[in-house]
């Protein structure tokens, strides 16, 4: 038996992409957590900005809106939204996290609604927010989610955020920054990239206690692999004292 | 300028550039005393039908207030930018304030839930939509404080975001790059929460200030809500920290804890319990409607809503909260 959730494993998992001297833009939750554990880890220095106008805070917990007042504790500067996502278009924020309630092969994710008529939605999510923009402008796009054949599906009903678009050079194409684009997908049961010339999701590292065929099993789509699949590190002493004890003492995020 | 391809969602205000000038020709500069009740405020400047943005972040420095007396007086049928809004439009939403609305983020109290009551209004068809994103939305409020007619910015494109939007597809006349145009957005009227201002209109923001700047450049007409007034001497003591000059302002309305239960920096903390009661009644119509008219429609002033919360005490807690001191001695 693992002596941790798999909730931690994603947050542990995502957390270490963020290397030191790197900026990152998160939102609530899962994001901000393995954003505050990559500071209290490997990468103390890491840049943390929120798109409500927070820059590098010390964040002394974890705030519950990406524009609260934690947002700017001990911050280097309390800006507006336009000043950030400005920042974010010149090129200047490495990493995001992203969530949604569909996701497709290329990377694209679906936070709008689910049903075909968009005026009267069968369900009705939140919409971009700043998913979209993180999406467009960040150099490497993560996702943190679990993982089953509805949310990863063959066709997203609405496409909020882009990934690769249709694949191939099809988001070049699109106008959108060159060289963006989803980076890693991490869910409970494994770590995906994207094969460079398709743009496909492949599988580069499985979870511990599970198997290829669990992955492909809770996916709507068929993932590529790449030719030797890993096996994820699960996480550390030091990394799960860490999220326990200083990120998430309240377990907001790691209970769920 | 050639299109090169076009977005299907209806533009719900003008985005003339001539026509805004127009207007702000006719717009007052005087140095006027501006001090009015929220009561009077919400009715000389929000009218039915109308365009309405509200300032702050979702529940952070939100003119909480005055969302709550723009519903008692039963505004209707009003356009809304549902940019970063949360608790706001949670509060517009119960009162069907509006039925046609920008979104950038609606529905979600981001990490607390999602409102079932605002989800099931925008299910019902009621309301016509057109999409955005959190940059959309404040990229056309900032062509609209800049007095121009669109901005392009890069992003949307090649996504359905872009699809449902009112945007338009570009190529830049220098380089050839494609760029997502924004129609700038003019609001009739829009409501922001300051911690400081005086009777003229100047404010002062501690805090991120989101879209505000340019929101309050950019309405035609704008009421301020403020923790405190202060004096004029004060502010041309340290003009460098006005935030929104005087000829930006309509109305001033000191409204202590204004944005209550919403956070407001280094002042009070959100009170989270009744956030989650919010979002608890309103799985059941019947528990909301009453809980809507013990709240709103019952109660006479701001004050009278922070009385059903725990009043003072309650407000000097959240401001242990927020300030992470046990100074007033209620913290936890």
């Amino acid at each position: 038996m693992a002596d941790y959730n798999t909730m931690e494993l994603m947050i542990v998992t995502g957390a270490r992409e963020l290397k030191a001297g790197v900026s990152v833009a998160v939102g609530t939750g899962a994001p901000c957590a393995a954003a505050m554990l990559a500071q209290k880890t490997h990468a103390p220095d890491l840049l943390i900005i929120f798109e409500a106008g927070g820059i590098d805070p010390r964040l002394p917990e974890m705030p519950i809106s990406v524009g609260d007042s934690r947002t700017i504790w001990k911050a280097c500067q309390a800006t507006s939204m336009t000043d950030t996502m400005e920042a974010f278009c010149r090129g200047m924020v490495d990493y995001t996290f992203l969530g949604g309630a569909q996701i497709d092969m290329y990377g694209n994710l679906n936070s709008t609604r689910i049903g075909p008529d968009h005026q009267k939605p069968k369900v009705r999510f939140p919409g971009s927010g700043g998913a979209n923009d993180f999406g467009s402008f960040c150099w490497n796009m993560m996702v943190m989610t679990p993982q089953d054949a509805k949310r990863f599906t063959e066709k997203c009903d609405f496409i909020t955020t882009p990934g690769y678009l249709e694949g191939g050079n099809s988001r070049d194409e699109s106008g959108l920054p060159k060289g963006t684009g989803p980076y890693r997908i991490i869910t409970n049961m494994a770590v995906m990239d994207f094969e460079p010339g398709s743009k496909r999701m492949r599988i580069i590292s499985i979870n511990p206690g599970y198997s290829e065929k669990d992955v492909q099993d809770n996916c709507g789509f068929e993932l590529l692999k790449v030719k030797k699949i890993k096996e994820t590190h699960p996480p550390s002493k030091r990394e799960l004292a860490a999220l326990r004890e200083e990120v998430d003492p309240y377990r907001y995020v790691i209970g769920r | 300028m050639d299109v090169i391809e076009q977005g299907i969602g209806r533009l719900f205000t003008d985005p003339d550039a001539d026509n805004a000038r127009a207007h702000f020709k006719t717009k007052s500069r005087a140095l006027t005393n501006k001090l009015m009740s929220l009561k009077d405020a919400v009715a000389k400047y929000v009218h039915d039908g109308e365009y309405l943005a509200i300032g702050g972040f979702g529940a952070n420095r939100t003119p909480i207030a005055a969302c709550h007396e723009i519903v008692r007086q039963r505004k209707k049928n009003m356009a809304f930018a549902g940019h970063t809004s949360t608790h706001d439009f949670q509060i517009l939403a119960a009162g069907k304030v509006f039925n046609k609305l920008d979104i950038a983020y609606i529905v979600g109290l981001e990490a607390r839930g999602l409102s079932p009551n605002a989800r099931k209004y925008m299910q019902s068809g009621e309301v016509e939509v057109c999409e955005w994103t959190n940059y959309c939305l404040s990229a056309r409020l900032k062509a609209a404080a800049m007095g121009i007619s669109f901005v392009p910015i890069r992003n949307v494109m090649g996504t359905d975001t872009f699809k449902f939007s009112g945007a338009k597809i570009i190529a830049c006349p220098f380089s050839g790059q494609k760029y997502a145009a924004m129609p700038a957005l003019w609001p009739d009227v829009s409501v922001i929460h300051v911690h400081e201002a005086d009777m003229y209109g100047n404010c002062r923001i501690r805090d991120i200030t989101v879209s505000d700047l340019d929101l309050a450049k950019a309405s035609k007409h704008l009421i301020i809500t403020c923790e405190r007034l202060i004096p004029n001497e004060e502010i041309r003591n340290e003009p460098v920290l006005t935030d929104i000059p005087f000829f930006c302002v309509d109305a001033v309305c000191e409204v202590p804890y204004g944005a209550y239960p919403g956070v407001m920096a280094y002042e009070y903390f959100s009170d989270e319990e009744h956030l989650q009661e919010w979002l608890r009644v309103e799985k059941d119509p019947e528990e909301f409607k009453a809980f809507l008219d013990k709240n709103i429609y019952n109660v006479t002033s701001h004050f009278d809503y922070i009385r059903l919360h725990g009043g003072m005490e309650k407000m000097l807690a959240l401001r242990d909260k927020e300030l992470m001191t046990t100074a007033n001695g209620n913290n936890g």
